[in-house]
Formats: structure tokens, C-alpha cells, sequence
């Protein structure tokens, strides 16, 4: 390095350039790598790279972008390359899709109309894409009573307990009260609290039958959960919908969604868009230790690979990830669309999510209840 | 014990037993000038834990150590009451007619007396210490909030007491294998380095200085079947836990050589899943890996 080179402001220049190539490299972390080289020999081009390297990097990703960074700040602007290298999504031709292998089910369509008494119970079955206006109507009014209470994680505060492990603190406390008399013990287990349930929804086009159905899903969830639950839909872009979806009347909610969304029916990059969601809200907590349900049937129109990095990583914040196809209950299915391929390996539950009767299922897995 | 440049602590670690790289060795000094934890990641068996280890033999200094695990809680990793003494001394003061009062009793009770240090509190009460945080993405997230403390202010607030603070901050290594992300809050107290698999030269000089009675020609042949194995897509790649594990099951079945029997014989001291058995035995694999390794002696 060049002996008149300014190092505090090339190490400034240095964060700067990490932070546009994706590094968090924020003020604390430029100030420790600043720190870093009053104990370290600032003329020395090796020590300025580790001092950099190990106060501004937190993720092998980290130190890969901080290598590329770091030869292009310091070796001149000749040996600049491009630092993040096209990351243009390949698009992907994909057929029509959704209501085409309608044609293959001529059972559904040409079943025999069901007395009235047994009506409900098939609505409850029938694939909601399959249904009339009025029938879908019917339908989702089975949705209701549906309770999604949420599998519970132990927390790390106990409350007092019939029995188990002798709460010594409390104890002693109420020996101390009655002038150092034996008392009975006094008992404590660790408290359970339910876990967040995140609905990432996809509305783009090919889910179009299944979008209401599901914003129903979602309404009649956080109704039954209240805050501990998070709602997304995914189109062109990520939209946060929780805020929407808090009113008591499932059309008014509705409504407001379909109001808040932009992308109602477009195409969508869920590689991209999980991603949006695992850097914008995940990592930082809201899919710690949560059931990420992703209701979609996979179709990605973006890089496959990119979706599969993403419920990857994904997997490693959540608690479990359930993932609702409306193509999974249809006969013969098998996950081919690539986003689905892609996701599978890291998904704990999937489930199909078409009919009323397989929501009541999601619902239940969502429980942990296992089939 | 304080030391003048990277340099002269990885001479230092190197005495003792530990051979680091230069990152290393530079991350684990700015640690120590800047009174910073160090975060270290990196696959299983790189010498994680062992950098605590030859810290503290080097500092000479106590080494602490808190293994994480889930449900982990302050009782466990940071103080505890001693509740049989405190019952004892409770019915001894009632015994001697001094129950009535119950205020200057209590401040008995909780005092210093009666507290037990778990790991944490006893890194803070020692000094100079060296504490390693072992493995902490196998503690719950909740368990990251109770070492925020701790890293940023080596201090640990106990209410019935007040906060205990560090005379001399401990040298705290925190160790990762990125099972989970660590929250973002926790890694920006900390330095950050990723430790790699020791190069070729690296790792034989480990193994040579780990085992002395291994020939030359044993160490080079070792050292080049694990860096042969690692090249393969096993399930666990062995570490250098698993390069010296594997010297020392050599040297106690008397072997010189490499040959196609000691490898069979010792494979379980390097690999430890039976996929990867499978993948190195089948398709003429073993023979690839003598070829790798007896190239070099």
C-alpha cells in the first residue's frame, strides 16, 4: 500500500464499499476496525486486511464479499471488478397454468348433485379451484369455526406448579415468613408459550383460485391467535398484511388486503421475495423459533436455486416450515415445478391445502398434531 | 502476560502446543488489546475449543468454561442460591431466638454468602480468566440477551445484590458451528473470525508436535489423507481433532506406514458416519486415498 494512503479514510471508504456489497459494516464495526489499527500497524497492507476482516465480517458470506471489497480498495481502481456479479434472474417460460388439468378430473364436474344434507360435507372436500361462485362462498363459510391455537415452545420463565422441581427461591422466601418454620415446599415448572405462526402467501397468478381461501386462512388464524401471528403475500413484492387482516369481519378484512396488496395476480420470484423476507423480517427475529407456513405451489419464475438457498436458510431460523400446495391434492402429484423441488428438502410438512378439509388439516399440522 | 505483536502471540500458542495461522493469531491479539470477545466459526474439529485451551495456558490463567445447550438458563450459566444453606441458616437463626427480625435476616440470606458463581459470575470474579462460551448456537436465543451483559460491560446484575463487575475483563472466546444464526446483536460485540482447515505444512506440524513418537513420513502420510478425505463430499469432513485422533489409534496399533489393513483397521478414528465409510471403501476410493497419501512419504 502506498505510504502516503490516508488509512482512516481508507477504512472508512473501506465500510462503505463493504456495506453497498451487501457486509453490515455499521459505525460500531468501522470504529472497532479503526480501533484495530492503533494496535495494529496501519502501514502494514496484511495488518489493515485482518483488522478489517475481523471487526466488520460476521458470516463466512461476509468474508468472501470482504476479500473482493478489500483487493479493489486498496489495489486501485484498475483491478476493480464488478462487486456483485449479475445476479439477473434467468426467466423461465412456464405453460398456463392451474385450472388446465381440470380436464383430467371430469369426476369433480360431473359428480351428481349431492342431497342437500350431505352438501357441506362435500363442499369440504371438493377442490376450492373446482367451485362456483356461490359453492366457494359456502365453502369458506366452513372455515370459521376452525381454531388454530399454535404449538407452544417452554419458556424460560416458570410459574408455580401442583407439582415437579421444588421452587427453592419462593420457598425460602415463605420459610423466611413464617419466622423460619418448616413450610411444604413449593413447587414451579417452566411455562409454555405459544410459538409465532409466519403465513407467507403467494398470490401471483396461478394461485388465484386458492388466494381468498387462504387470506381466509390466514384471517380466521390471527383472529384465534391474535399477535403471535404474521401474515405476507408474495407477488411481485412482499407485502406485510398482519395489520390488514385484524379486522373482525373476514370480508372487511378482505377487502383491506386486497386494497394493501399491488400485485394481486401478477407473476412472482419467490426465490427473491423469500429472501426479502428472511433479510427484512426473519433474521431479525420474527422467524426465530416460528412455524413459517408457505401457502404456494411452488411455480417460480425466478432462479429455483435461489428459492432453495432461501428456505434453507430459512430452515435454520424457523422452528418448522409447513408448506401448503394446492397441487399436492391433486392425484398423481409430484413435486416438479422447480421452486417446489428446490424448497423440498427443507421443508419439515407438506400439505395439500386445496379443499376446506385439507385446510382443516394444514390447521392441524400448524398445531403440531402429526397425521 | 501481555504481548507486543500478533507475532509474538502465535510464537507463544505455538509453544504451547497450539499452532495457529496468522488470522488466527491476529484475531485472538486484537482480542485481547481490545478487550473484545472473540466470536470464532468454523466447521467441526478445527480447534475451535482448543484456541480457549492454549489461551489460557498461555495468559496463564484460569480456563472457564460454559458449554451451551438448550434450555440453557441463568441458574446454570450465571449464579445460583445455595438453598440448603440458606434453609440451614435460617433455622439455626430461629434456633438461636433471632427469627423476629425478618429484615436483617433476609439481607443474610442473600448475601454473597449464599450465592453460588456459575461459569459467568465466576469469569467475572477471576481475573485475569479466560471463558469460553462453547457451541452457542446450541443454547435457545433467549440465552443470547443474558450474554449481551456480560460481553458488552463484563458485568452480571443480580438483584438482591447489584451488579458484580470484572476488575480485569476475562479474555472470552465464543465458539459457533452454525447449526442457527447468532443474533446480529451478539456478533457486533465481538471480533469475528472463521477458522479454516490448517493448510498441508500447518497441519503436519500440528501433528507432529501433538505426537512426537510419529515418524515424519507417518505424520506426511496422515496429513495428506485427511486433506485427500476432506476433498471428498463426505457428511462430516474430518477436522484436526479427527487428524490427531487418528495418529494416535496408528501409533497405538504400532503402524509405520499407511497400507491398505491400518487404514481399514483405524478408519473409524477419522470418519465418523457410515455413509462416509461407504464412500471412501467403495469404487476403489481406498486406494485413491494411499495413492494421495503415500506420495508423500
Amino acid at each position: 500500500m502506498p505510504v502516503d494512503l490516508d488509512v482512516p479514510a481508507a477504512v472508512v471508504g473501506l465500510a462503505r464499499t463493504l456495506r453497498s456489497a451487501g457486509v453490515d459494516a455499521t459505525s460500531d464495526r468501522l470504529a472497532a476496525a479503526v480501533e484495530a489499527l492503533t494496535v495494529l500497524d496501519p502501514a502494514s497492507r496484511y495488518d489493515v486486511y485482518w483488522a478489517g476482516r475481523i471487526t466488520m465480517c460476521a458470516s463466512p458470506d461476509d468474508i468472501a464479499r470482504y476479500d473482493r471489497v478489500f483487493a479493489a480498495v486498496f489495489d486501485g481502481a484498475a483491478n476493480m471488478m464488478p462487486l456483485s456479479p449479475a445476479a439477473e434472474p434467468v426467466l423461465r417460460v412456464v405453460p398456463p397454468l392451474g385450472l388446465s388439468d381440470r380436464a383430467d378430473a371430469p369426476d369433480a364436474r360431473d359428480a351428481p348433485k349431492p342431497s342437500a344434507a350431505s352438501r357441506r360435507e362435500v363442499l369440504r372436500r371438493r377442490d376450492l379451484a373446482d367451485l362456483d361462485e356461490r359453492d366457494r362462498r359456502d365453502a369458506l363459510a366452513l372455515l370459521t369455526p376452525l381454531s388454530v391455537a399454535g404449538e407452544t415452545r417452554r419458556s424460560r420463565r416458570t410459574g408455580p406448579a401442583a407439582h415437579g422441581p421444588v421452587d427453592r427461591h419462593r420457598t425460602l422466601r415463605r420459610t423466611l415468613r413464617a419466622g423460619g418454620e418448616p413450610v411444604a415446599p413449593v413447587s414451579l415448572r417452566r411455562r409454555r408459550r405459544p410459538r409465532r405462526v409466519v403465513l407467507l402467501i403467494d398470490v401471483s397468478g396461478s394461485m388465484a383460485p386458492y388466494a381468498d381461501a387462504f387470506l381466509r386462512f390466514a384471517h380466521v388464524t390471527r383472529r384465534a391467535r391474535g399477535p403471535r401471528t404474521e401474515v405476507f403475500t408474495l407477488g411481485t413484492r412482499l407485502t406485510r398484511v398482519t395489520r390488514e387482516l385484524s379486522h373482525r369481519d373476514p370480508m372487511l378484512a378482505t377487502a383491506a388486503v386486497a386494497a394493501a396488496v399491488p400485485d394481486w395476480s401478477g407473476g412472482t420470484r419467490l426465490g427473491e421475495l423469500t429472501k426479502a423476507f428472511v433479510d427484512g423480517w426473519g433474521r431479525r427475529g420474527m422467524a426465530r423459533g416460528a412455524i413459517v407456513v408457505v401457502l404456494s405451489d411452488g411455480w417460480e419464475r425466478g432462479d429455483a436455486a435461489l428459492l432453495g438457498e432461501q428456505v434453507r436458510l430459512l430452515r435454520r431460523l424457523a422452528h418448522r416450515i409447513v408448506w401448503a400446495n394446492p397441487r399436492a391434492g391433486r392425484p398423481g402429484f409430484a413435486p416438479l415445478a422447480a421452486g417446489m423441488a428446490a424448497a423440498l428438502p427443507y421443508v419439515d410438512d407438506l400439505v395439500a391445502g386445496n379443499s376446506i378439509e385439507a385446510l382443516v388439516k394444514l390447521a392441524r399440522t400448524v398445531v403440531g398434531e402429526r397425521a | 502476560m501481555t504481548f507486543a505483536s500478533s507475532a509474538e502471540l502465535g510464537a507463544a500458542l505455538a509453544s504451547s502446543g497450539y499452532l495457529p495461522d496468522d488470522g488466527l493469531a491476529t484475531a485472538a491479539y486484537l482480542s485481547l488489546r481490545m478487550g473484545r470477545p472473540l466470536f470464532v466459526e468454523g466447521d467441526a474439529g478445527v480447534g475451535k475449543t482448543s484456541l480457549a485451551q492454549a489461551l489460557a495456558t498461555v495468559l496463564d490463567a484460569p480456563l472457564i468454561r460454559l458449554q451451551c445447550y438448550e434450555g440453557i438458563d441463568v441458574a446454570q450459566a450465571v449464579y445460583d442460591w445455595d438453598f440448603p444453606r440458606q434453609l440451614l441458616h435460617l433455622r439455626t437463626a430461629e434456633a438461636a431466638g433471632r427469627a423476629g427480625d425478618a429484615d436483617a435476616l433476609e439481607g443474610e440470606l442473600y448475601s454473597r454468602r449464599f450465592l453460588l458463581a456459575r461459569p459467568l459470575l465466576q469469569a467475572i470474579e477471576t481475573s485475569p480468566s479466560v471463558l469460553l462460551v462453547d457451541e452457542v448456537d446450541r443454547a435457545d436465543d433467549e440465552f443470547e440477551a443474558l450474554l449481551l451483559e456480560l460481553l458488552s460491560d463484563f458485568a452480571v446484575t443480580i438483584p438482591e445484590i447489584g451488579a458484580v463487575r470484572a476488575a480485569v475483563p476475562p479474555a472470552v472466546v465464543v465458539t459457533s458451528n452454525r447449526t442457527r444464526d447468532v443474533h446480529d446483536a451478539l456478533k457486533r460485540r465481538c471480533l469475528y473470525h472463521w477458522v479454516e482447515h490448517p493448510d498441508f505444512a500447518r497441519e503436519l506440524a500440528i501433528v507432529r508436535h501433538r505426537h512426537p513418537a510419529a515418524t515424519e513420513r507417518l505424520a506426511a502420510q496422515v496429513a495428506r489423507a485427511t486433506s485427500y478425505l476432506r476433498g471428498l463430499d463426505l457428511q462430516k469432513p474430518p477436522g484436526v481433532a479427527e487428524t490427531l485422533d487418528w495418529t494416535q489409534a496408528l501409533l497405538t496399533l504400532g503402524v509405520g506406514s499407511l497400507d491398505p489393513d491400518a487404514v481399514t483397521r483405524t478408519l473409524g478414528a477419522v470418519l465418523k458416519y457410515r455413509e462416509d465409510h461407504e464412500a471412501v471403501v467403495r469404487d476403489g476410493g481406498l486406494i485413491s486415498l494411499l495413492e494421495a497419501a503415500v506420495d508423500a512419504g
